[in-house]
């Protein structure tokens, strides 16, 4: 049935909603004004130029690449074997393991943070590098099994037993048949887990500490202070990536699948 | 034997990073805190009974109930149509304005609000609007309030009802609308009397885990707020990194979690009867 008009309006309101906070960021960040002012008085790459030029942000920017590079490569070599079990082998307890190893996406983002400061303050581990790496693994490798399990189950189980036919040990058939042609579903959980920890915010304010601090958490704090324009192309910055790395998924997986629950 | 080996490393990770901080959370909230602000090692439930007997919390409480409720009915409300438009696309658009409703779930939620405060900020969009069109002189004021607080919220809601009604709606069978309008139903009898009924379990599911993010989402309230508008999740906070009262805290944090199982049993309750019937 071809929608009405007061269906096709509705959805314009939903999509408008959902779409003006980013491109109302676009547009401010190319503001020339000193206020997040609408409509900016007029447009430069000033605020690009000032966040190249904040030592602070800067720091903390390379801070969150290099910890969700990090966060991506642990998340994906601890789930992609429990993923490859999960998917292909019989074991006791397979239900149970799959459902411990989706539970951290049970709990809010909050009770987690809240929970590692509890239990890393008095190790010694908060505001370091293994605390934050550890806080956002555990975060990222939930989603790392979730799809690789449903990349590993889309590779047919004929052509595994094709190569145990043909003399390959099972590990051998595993890592030279299943592992490449799952190769894109890595590539986007990869990509996803990177982006988990690149976003991560409420459960690094928790954690960081003056020595130790990444993006997200300085442009939480400074939002919270501050409303000049260099938010918006901080903001921005932010967006671009989550972009980037959206489209890589859908072209390999698709989106709304890697995401869903079904 | 050799999966539970593969299971080892990840499971090891959420061991170390996810069981045994929770466990830890547990038993943080039955220890006391002293007269001088200290943390003492016990088993007892005073700090319970003092956030219980405190009013403050109460009006936490209903707050955080009643914003979460609002905001995720106002977000399933409007995503429903916006799932409807994709369900009834071309095939060829599908795609795209699925991925348009889902992708603000991964820009990460500091980044949109400072998109509304451009648009809602006593200079921003809305008010530049208003002004220019002389309905009002003085700016409204749309943020660092509860107002603020529910756009917000409502908009990073959004997203996760589009994506229950995407797979809900999906399995709908469309000749079941078609059939009403041959049949002589005008489009809103339609929509009313076969549409929703229909669409009417996964609407459930969509508000059900809306709310359940809604009641612990802390940094929409925090920043469109502007620090003024304190619900459970702000107050956990400020317990834990401000005024260092970890048993507090925890026990605030075990209610919340309490609370949010207590809405996921119900969920799955009421799914579970959908299947039934």
């Amino acid at each position: 049935m071809r929608p009405g008009w007061f269906l096709r309006a509705a959805a314009f309101c939903g999509y408008a909603l959902l779409l003006a906070p980013a491109l109302l960021v676009c547009v401010i960040s190319f503001s020339a004004g000193d206020f997040l002012n609408f409509p900016p008085p007029g447009f430069s790459l000033r605020w690009y130029v000032a966040l190249l030029d904040n030592a602070q942000l800067m720091t903390a920017l390379r801070n969150s690449a290099l910890l969700a590079l990090c966060v991506a490569a642990l998340a994906l070599a601890a789930g992609m074997p429990a993923a490859y079990a999960i998917a292909r082998l019989e074991f006791p307890g397979r239900t149970a393991m799959a459902g411990f190893l989706a539970a951290p996406l049970l709990l809010p983002t909050l009770v987690l943070g809240l929970a590692l400061l509890l239990a890393l303050q008095p190790a010694r581990l908060a505001a370091t590098w293994p605390g934050l790496l550890l806080a956002h693994a555990m975060v990222a490798v939930p989603f790392a099994v979730r799809i690789m399990t449903t990349a590993f189950g889309a590779v047919p189980k004929d052509l595994e037993e094709a190569a145990w036919t043909l003399g390959a040990s099972r590990f051998r058939a595993a890592l030279r048949v299943t592992l490449p042609l799952a190769a894109p579903g890595a590539l986007a959980a990869g990509a996803l887990c990177f982006l988990i920890s690149f976003d991560e915010t409420v459960i690094s304010l928790f954690l960081v500490g003056p020595r130790l601090t990444t993006l997200p958490v300085e442009m939480f704090r400074y939002a919270e202070s501050r409303t000049d324009p260099l938010v918006a192309a901080l903001a921005m910055t932010l967006i671009v990536v989550a972009l980037a790395i959206v489209l890589l998924v859908e072209r390999l997986v698709g989106f709304t699948r890697a995401v869903g629950r079904n | 034997m050799i999966g539970l080996l593969l299971c080892l490393p990840a499971a090891l990770i959420l061991g170390v990073g996810f069981v045994w901080p929770v466990v830890l959370l547990a038993r943080i909230s039955f220890n006391r805190t002293t007269d001088m602000g200290a943390m003492e090692e016990a088993w007892t439930l005073d700090t319970y009974a003092r956030i219980v007997t405190d009013d403050f919390t109460w009006d936490l409480a209903w707050n955080t109930i009643t914003l979460s409720a609002g905001c995720a009915a106002a977000a399933v409300a409007l995503a429903l149509p916006v799932t409807l438009l994709i369900r009834n696309a071309p095939p060829r658009w599908r795609g795209l304005m699925a991925l348009m409703a889902v992708a603000p779930l991964l820009v990460s939620g500091t980044a949109r609000i400072v998109g509304w405060m451009a648009i809602l900020g006593d200079q921003g969009m809305v008010n530049a609007l208003l002004t220019g069109l002389g309905i009002t002189s003085d700016p409204l004021r749309l943020i660092n309030n509860l107002t603020g607080v529910r756009i917000g919220l409502t908009e990073s809601l959004m997203p996760y009802c589009c994506l229950v009604l995407i797979a809900g709606l999906g399995r709908l069978d469309s000749r079941l609308e078609e059939a009403a309008a041959t049949l002589g139903a005008t489009r809103s009898r339609t929509f009313l009397r076969v549409t929703l009924p229909l669409a009417f379990p996964a609407l459930l599911a969509a508000f059900l885990l809306a709310f359940v993010l809604g009641v612990s989402a802390f940094i929409t309230p925090r920043l469109m707020g502007g620090g003024r508008v304190f619900v459970v999740a702000t107050e956990i906070f400020d317990l834990a990194l401000e005024t260092v009262d970890w048993p507090a805290a925890a026990a605030m944090a075990m209610l919340l979690l309490g609370t949010l199982i207590a809405a996921m049993v119900l969920r799955g309750v009421l799914t579970a009867r959908k299947v039934a019937g």
